[in-house]
């Protein structure tokens, strides 16, 4: 057993090498780079653009539940902002794909600290059901707000995205692209902000709470901006993903698609970049592809969620890392410098 | 008009406190939001249907149905949730789980018995009594005495009895509570069964009054009874009561005035607006988090 853990240990390490890393990186790139030429049909290409969606949305909601700790069951309700957004802009306004993006941004980000702000007073299971809530007055909202939304008939015949004269469809792979863009984006936002000052303040708040509080981490600041982060980068993905679908209604946005997006980070693994690619590729893929499990595709997503719980509940991908945190050289010296410091004003005191 | 839309709200909210008793008793105990209840109580209304299709008649059916619905509840706390118990594992793990549970049960539902909208035999005689300006349906008043009777029942077992002393014990101080040679686990079990049973009830009497059972029925109900144990204070019985009405009188309103569509989320727009201003509900005890 300890052998065992001593030679992943040393595969991790070896994994992790920055030249290793980077010719893995650098392979895997040119790997989904070349996926349209792969000649597989549009029933495929439209999965894989699925799977690339959904790993974003699942980064998204990443953020929440694998670093700061907040599980949110509403995460279909950031999705249907971004969606809706981008769709109306597009559609009746007339305005360009990647424009509307802007807006899509502004306003998830409202809606993010909207629904942030609770989580002044509420903790744990409260703020869950918060958000379940949202996600369900959304959906009301949709229906209700007919003018704008078409209420329950839904809005037909979503432009594709274009820029320059050049629409970006299924046929040409622009959607693959753009999709993949955005995911590789998205990721490396992620890699970012884990290994920054707000990821640490993130994880501490995650941690331990009240022992956040006392490193002087302003978690109420914290865990706002988590949701904003979550909601914008959900709000992106839906953008994109109601261009693909080309029709989009309340139902699009129900509770299912939140557990979805769940189980994905659960599966893959809380806390981890790899395990949402690894859970988006099982979660999504294997239904498709197994089109005679569809009556059980539910039933299955449960049990995967309930055995996970009971066996690993740390995600398939997920592990304690043992490799030593990667702290900036910078950091090092400003902590370490100080305290030399006093070390040898102490000694000079003495003598 | 008025006393009317308050008497539809006051029936359908009874079957909410119903379910919410559910809620109530294992966040007690546990401190979890069980959100397989709903589809608990999806289950207990559509084996009921399916027992009476069997045609071994209609009060055996209900009684079989119950029975299973609540053995139901055991056994979602014995495969699922005992294990994690054991482990110690987080709150979220747990919570996850449930919901975990709620997939797979109203899934197995479509799946076996197909996701359409079946009618469902009305229970009471069709007549009514007229007092005043209100319509009182025989279906009405059934809800509301089986509703009641249940819910005293409920609060007798947990007030009066030994089991319910072991159960108020095991919610203060689980650890206190197993020094003291109470069997937590059967405790435990014990409540699941208690708010199998009421959610079967519940959903029998709300089947019938809307005539039709389908398996989704849970997801929504389940989510407005969860909303009504939390504003009525979650863990206190009188606050599942409370809460049932609040939320059945303020939808019975808001379907009227504002339109059908706002019925779903009325119930989410209270609890939001309670959660943040009175984080404990109506009749909750105060928690203080201790470091």
């Amino acid at each position: 057993m300890r052998d065992k853990k001593i030679s992943f240990n040393n595969l991790e390490k070896f994994l992790y090498q920055p030249s290793v890393f980077m010719i893995l990186t650098g392979a895997a790139l040119a790997v989904l780079l070349i996926v349209p030429w792969l000649g597989l049909n549009s029933y495929l290409m439209n999965i894989v653009v699925k799977v690339a969606i959904y790993i974003t949305l699942a980064l998204g909601l990443n953020i929440l539940v694998g670093y700061t700790g907040l599980v949110s069951l509403g995460q279909a309700g950031f999705v249907a902002v971004g969606a809706y957004a981008t769709t109306i802009l597009t559609k009746v306004y007339g305005w360009n794909f990647f424009t509307s993006l802007i807006v899509c941004v502004v306003l998830a980000a409202a809606v993010g600290i909207v629904i942030g702000l609770p989580s002044l007073r509420l903790t744990g299971t409260y703020l869950s059901i918060i958000t379940l809530g949202f996600g369900e007055i959304i959906r009301t909202v949709i229906i209700v707000w007919e003018p704008l939304t078409n209420g329950p008939m839904g809005i037909r015949g979503i432009p594709r995205p274009a820029l320059g004269g050049i629409t970006f469809t299924m046929a040409n792979s622009g959607m693959y692209y753009l999709s993949l863009l955005l995911m590789l984006l998205v990721m490396l936002f992620c890699r970012t902000l884990v290994r920054s000052k707000t990821g640490r303040a993130l994880r501490a708040v995650k941690g331990d709470e009240t022992a956040a509080v006392m490193m002087g981490i302003n978690v109420t600041y914290y865990k706002v901006l988590a949701f904003v982060l979550a909601a914008v980068i959900s709000a992106l993905a839906g953008s994109l993903y109601s261009t693909q679908l080309g029709y989009i209604d309340q139902n699009t946005f129900t509770f299912d698609m939140s557990t979805i997006i769940l189980s994905i980070v659960i599966l893959g693994g809380m806390g981890t970049l790899r395990g949402m690619v690894i859970g988006s590729i099982i979660l999504i893929l294997l239904p498709e592809l197994s089109r005679s499990l569809t009556d059980y595709r539910f039933v299955i997503y449960g049990l995967i969620l309930i055995l996970m719980m009971r066996f690993r509940p740390q995600g398939i991908l997920g592990w304690k890392s043992r490799l030593p945190y990667p702290i900036r050289k910078t950091v090092i010296e400003r902590i370490s410098g100080p305290q030399n410091q006093t070390a040898d004003d102490g000694e000079t005191n003495h003598a | 008009m008025l006393l009317q839309q308050i008497m539809n709200g006051v029936t359908i909210g009874m079957t909410y406190a119903l379910i919410a008793v559910g809620y109530s008793l294992v966040f007690g105990i546990l401190r979890l939001v069980n959100f397989s209840h709903g589809s608990v109580y999806a289950f207990g209304a559509n084996s009921i249907l399916f027992l009476i299709s069997l045609n071994i008649g209609i009060i055996p059916a209900i009684l079989i149905g119950i029975l299973l619905t609540g053995i139901l509840g055991v056994l979602i706390d014995k495969t699922a949730l005992e294990p994690l118990r054991k482990k110690s594992a987080e709150g979220i793990t747990s919570l996850i789980t449930t919901i975990g549970v709620s997939s797979v049960i109203t899934n197995l539902l479509i799946a076996r018995l197909g996701s359409q909208k079946k009618a469902f035999p009305a229970l009471f005689p069709t007549g009514e009594i007229i007092v005043g300006s209100i319509k009182f349906t025989y279906t009405q008043i059934g809800m509301l005495v089986i509703s009641l009777a249940l819910l005293i029942c409920l609060l007798l077992i947990v007030e009066r009895t030994k089991i319910g002393l072991a159960m108020r014990a095991s919610e203060q101080n689980i650890t206190a509570a197993k020094l003291m040679g109470i069997n937590v686990n059967f405790v435990i079990s014990f409540t699941f069964f208690l708010g199998g049973m009421s959610a079967a009830i519940a959903g029998t009497l709300v089947s019938s009054y809307y005539n039709m059972a389908y398996p989704n029925m849970g997801y929504t109900a389940g989510l407005k009874a969860f909303a009504a144990a939390v504003l009525g204070g979650i863990g206190s019985l009188p606050g599942s009561l409370l809460g049932g009405l609040v939320v059945g009188i303020s939808e019975s309103f808001a379907a009227t005035v504002l339109g059908s569509e706002f019925r779903d989320s009325m119930a989410f727009i209270i609890l939001i607006c309670v959660l943040i201003i009175r984080p404990n509900g109506f009749l909750g005890k105060k928690s203080i988090k201790k470091v």
